[in-house]
Order: C-alpha cells, then sequence, then structure tokens
C-alpha cells in the first residue's frame, strides 16, 4: 500500500487534517485520527487492527471492519493507493 | 533569506487600486505589506474614483490623488503626475489595475526623467500574456490552455456548436467571466462583455480538477524570485476568492516556473491553473500585476510588495524567504466610519492630503 500522500498531511490533535498539497482539508473523529496517525508511524494493517482493539476495546472482526472502511474512504480520496 | 525590512528608506511610494469591497483592488493590501515590512516613508495613492474605500481609512495613505482614467491617454496622466510632483515627490510606484499597466510600461523613461522607478514587465511580455495570445504562444513551450476561442461575433458560438462541450466559460478581453451553461447563455454573454469590453471575446472550455492561484515575483530573466500558490477557500457569487490557504505543491511550482521562464516576466503576476482530475496542469490566466489576495504572501512569510519596491529601487534579490503552507486568508469587510468632507476634498479638489 502506498502511503506516500498520506504522510504529507499536516494532522491536528484535534481530528482537523489538512493536505498542503492541495489545500484540502479534512475532519476525523477519534477512532479515525488514532488509525491515520498509526499510518503515518507507519503501522502495517494487521498492527493497526491490533491497536484499535486494545485501544478502543472492540471484537478484532468490528476492528477490522471499521478500519477497511476507514481506509476504502482514504483510497476514494487518492490519500492511499493499492 | 531573513524577512524583508524597509525601514530604512526613506522614500515615498505611489500605489493605485485603493477600492475594497465586493471586487477588491491590490492597492489596499500593497500597502500594508509595505507598512508591515517596517515602511515609515509617505504612501501617496493614487485613485480613480473618489468611492474607492481605502481613500478613508486612516493611516492608509498619507495624500491621495485622483488620476485621469488610462484611456484618455498619456498626455493628461503626465500633466496630472507633473501636478503631483509638485506637491510631493514620488520615488517608487506599483501600479495595480490592468488597464493602467500598459500606459506605465510605455511610460517608463518619461517616468524615469521624473526620477520614478517602477518594476514591471516590458511591453512584449506583457502582450505576450494578453488572454487572447495565450493559447499561441504557451502550448509550444509544453504549458497546456484549455481549448480557447477567439470570437469576433455572437454567431461564431453558433458555428462552433458541434465542437463545444457547455458548460464553457465566456470571457471578457480585460476583465470578467461566466460560466455559460448553453448556446444561448453562451451568446448573451457575449453580448453583454462586447458592449463592455470590446472585441474579441475568449471562449474556453471548463477544465473540471482543483484551482490554484500563484502571486508570483520574476526577475526579468527567467527566474521567479518569490512565489506563493494558494487555493480558494471562500468564492463570492461574483467568483472572487474571500478566503484561501498556502498550499506546498512541487508539481504546481515547477509548472509557474516554467510559465515565469517562458516570459522571462519581470515584476508581480498571478498565475491562474487548474489541475485537471488526470493531474495535467493548464494555465487560464496570467494578471500582470499583484492580486487582491497579495497579504497571504507577506503573511506566510515572502512579503512581495516589500520586494518590488527593493528591486525598483536598484537592489539586488535573488529570492525572497520561504513561505508557510498552511497559511490562511479570509477576507473581512468593515464599515469606515468618515467625515463628509473627506469626500469634499477628493471629489472637488482631486486630492487629501493628511
Amino acid at each position: 500500500m502506498n502511503t506516500n500522500q498520506l504522510m504529507t498531511l499536516a494532522v491536528n490533535k484535534n481530528g482537523f487534517i489538512f493536505d498542503p498539497e492541495n489545500g484540502v482539508s479534512y475532519t476525523v473523529n477519534e477512532t479515525g485520527l488514532f488509525i491515520l496517525q498509526k499510518m503515518q508511524d507507519g503501522l502495517q494493517n494487521g498492527e493497526i487492527i491490533s491497536a484499535l482493539c486494545s485501544e478502543f476495546d472492540v471484537e478484532k472482526d468490528q476492528a477490522r471492519s471499521d478500519y477497511e472502511h476507514f481506509l476504502a474512504m482514504l483510497k476514494a480520496l487518492s490519500l492511499v493507493e493499492d | 533569506m531573513t524577512k524583508l525590512n524597509l525601514s530604512h528608506l526613506d522614500i515615498t511610494v505611489a500605489v493605485s487600486g485603493l477600492k475594497t469591497g465586493d471586487n477588491p483592488q491590490p492597492g489596499v493590501p500593497v500597502i500594508r505589506s509595505l507598512r508591515s515590512a517596517g515602511f515609515k516613508g509617505k504612501i501617496v495613492g493614487l485613485v480613480y474614483d473618489a468611492m474607492e474605500s481605502g481613500i478613508y481609512l486612516e493611516g492608509l495613505a498619507d495624500e491621495v490623488y485622483q488620476m485621469p482614467y488610462p484611456s484618455t491617454g498619456a498626455e493628461s496622466f503626465l500633466t496630472r503626475l507633473d501636478y503631483i510632483l509638485s506637491r510631493t515627490k514620488v520615488h517608487v510606484v506599483i501600479p495595480t489595475l490592468d488597464s493602467e499597466i500598459p500606459l506605465y510600461i510605455r511610460l517608463e523613461k518619461e517616468l524615469m526623467q521624473r526620477g520614478i522607478k517602477t518594476f514591471l514587465p516590458t511591453e512584449e511580455q506583457f502582450n505576450l500574456r494578453d488572454k487572447i495570445k495565450l493559447a499561441q504562444f504557451f502550448p509550444p513551450k509544453g504549458i497546456d490552455i484549455p481549448k480557447t476561442h477567439l470570437l469576433q461575433s455572437a454567431d461564431d458560438i453558433y458555428k462552433l456548436r458541434d465542437e463545444l462541450d457547455f458548460p464553457v466559460i465566456i470571457k471578457g478581453r480585460l476583465y470578467e467571466a461566466y460560466k455559460a451553461l448553453n448556446l444561448f447563455e453562451a451568446q448573451k454573454y457575449f453580448y453583454e462583455l462586447q458592449a463592455k469590453w470590446g472585441l474579441p471575446i475568449i471562449m474556453q472550455e471548463i477544465i473540471p480538477g482543483d484551482e490554484f492561484n500563484v502571486v508570483i515575483v520574476g526577475d526579468g530573466k527567467g527566474h521567479c524570485l518569490g512565489m506563493v500558490p494558494q487555493r480558494k477557500l471562500v468564492i463570492t457569487d461574483k467568483g472572487k476568492g474571500f478566503g484561501g490557504v498556502v498550499v506546498k505543491n512541487p508539481g504546481l511550482e515547477s509548472y509557474a516556473t516554467k510559465v515565469i521562464e517562458a516570459l522571462s516576466w519581470r515584476g508581480p503576476c498571478e498565475l491562474e491553473i487548474i489541475k485537471s482530475e488526470d493531474g495535467v496542469f493548464y494555465l487560464i490566466e496570467i494578471n500582470p500585476r499583484f492580486p487582491a489576495w497579495v497579504r497571504l504572501a507577506e503573511g506566510s512569510g515572502q512579503n512581495q510588495p516589500a520586494a518590488t519596491v527593493l528591486l525598483a529601487m536598484g537592489e539586488t534579490l535573488h529570492s525572497l524567504p520561504p513561505f508557510k503552507p498552511g497559511t490562511l486568508f479570509i477576507r473581512h469587510a468593515e464599515d469606515i466610519i468618515s467625515d463628509i468632507s473627506l469626500l469634499g476634498d477628493i471629489s472637488v479638489n482631486g486630492e487629501l492630503v493628511r
């Protein structure tokens, strides 16, 4: 997975995200912010899902489903590529 | 490079275009940028209309003089300028309106004889960026332009109907542009713009994508001394950007650099660029002066109006300080409270000395 574009994002601790390359901004909730930070830290999919389980006290299937949904949105916004 | 400082300059700088409001001119932000660089000399405002709001802002222009419209020609312009020079010295002038720039370029020698310096493009550079020449000059240099037609009559639109993909943009030669959704709208806007700005009218395809504006000072030798790109965040119903954010996009910067290289542009300008959905950059327009949002350049660390004064004064600058991406501007309209006597001074005497 290519996360080069995602690495350039300025991520505010309140969940405000600014893409300095095109001036577009986004907002994410607490879970989205957690995932983005883990992705920017270079964690792989499995590691992020495990981190979600321990941080938010959810089952692995639920965490995977939410993570994949979020990832699909990032792909639709061209912030990550396969 | 450190922030530019004009506090050592004991000179008079004249700046035109003091109207703010819904269709603001760049003069007020240019003056504010100069003051922000520590400029303590005199500022002379050159206006065409007594209702230009910047006239009434306390602490902005020390003196204001009404000028004859550029269409009245060089003689009346110089006569008025000589009168102004009998009242105050002027060392540098920064014209900020498209319609007056050709006059300042053509009169460079006469201005120099009067001790007035500018930092402007040559007439050739100015003409090459004319909206009606963009499509001829730039594509052979590898700079893409949206498909453009120059219209001499409304009937031309009808003749082109089979190759048009609506909506299209219909533009006046100097000012104004409208999005036309169909043939009838295109012809309606053609007539409106023809009545205001004359022929030809420009019809341009719309490129879907991200629009960027870039403010630049070129050195006249093909290099950008400074460049600040922004993306508009707030756009009024007149299409004016009332909010924007500085972006850092290496592809955009190298494209803008290529445009300035092709023209060897000297002085300030604004590029309007679209990055299409497939990632291709298109040059939409080159405005031959600072844009009204130029304070964003200063706010992001690159005071281009201050640089222009230094360059006009003959100082050598190799590059301007870097800009800070993420710097934001939001335009704020405010009522100025003044006295009717100021309007009287500028209306009757054509001048205001504070």
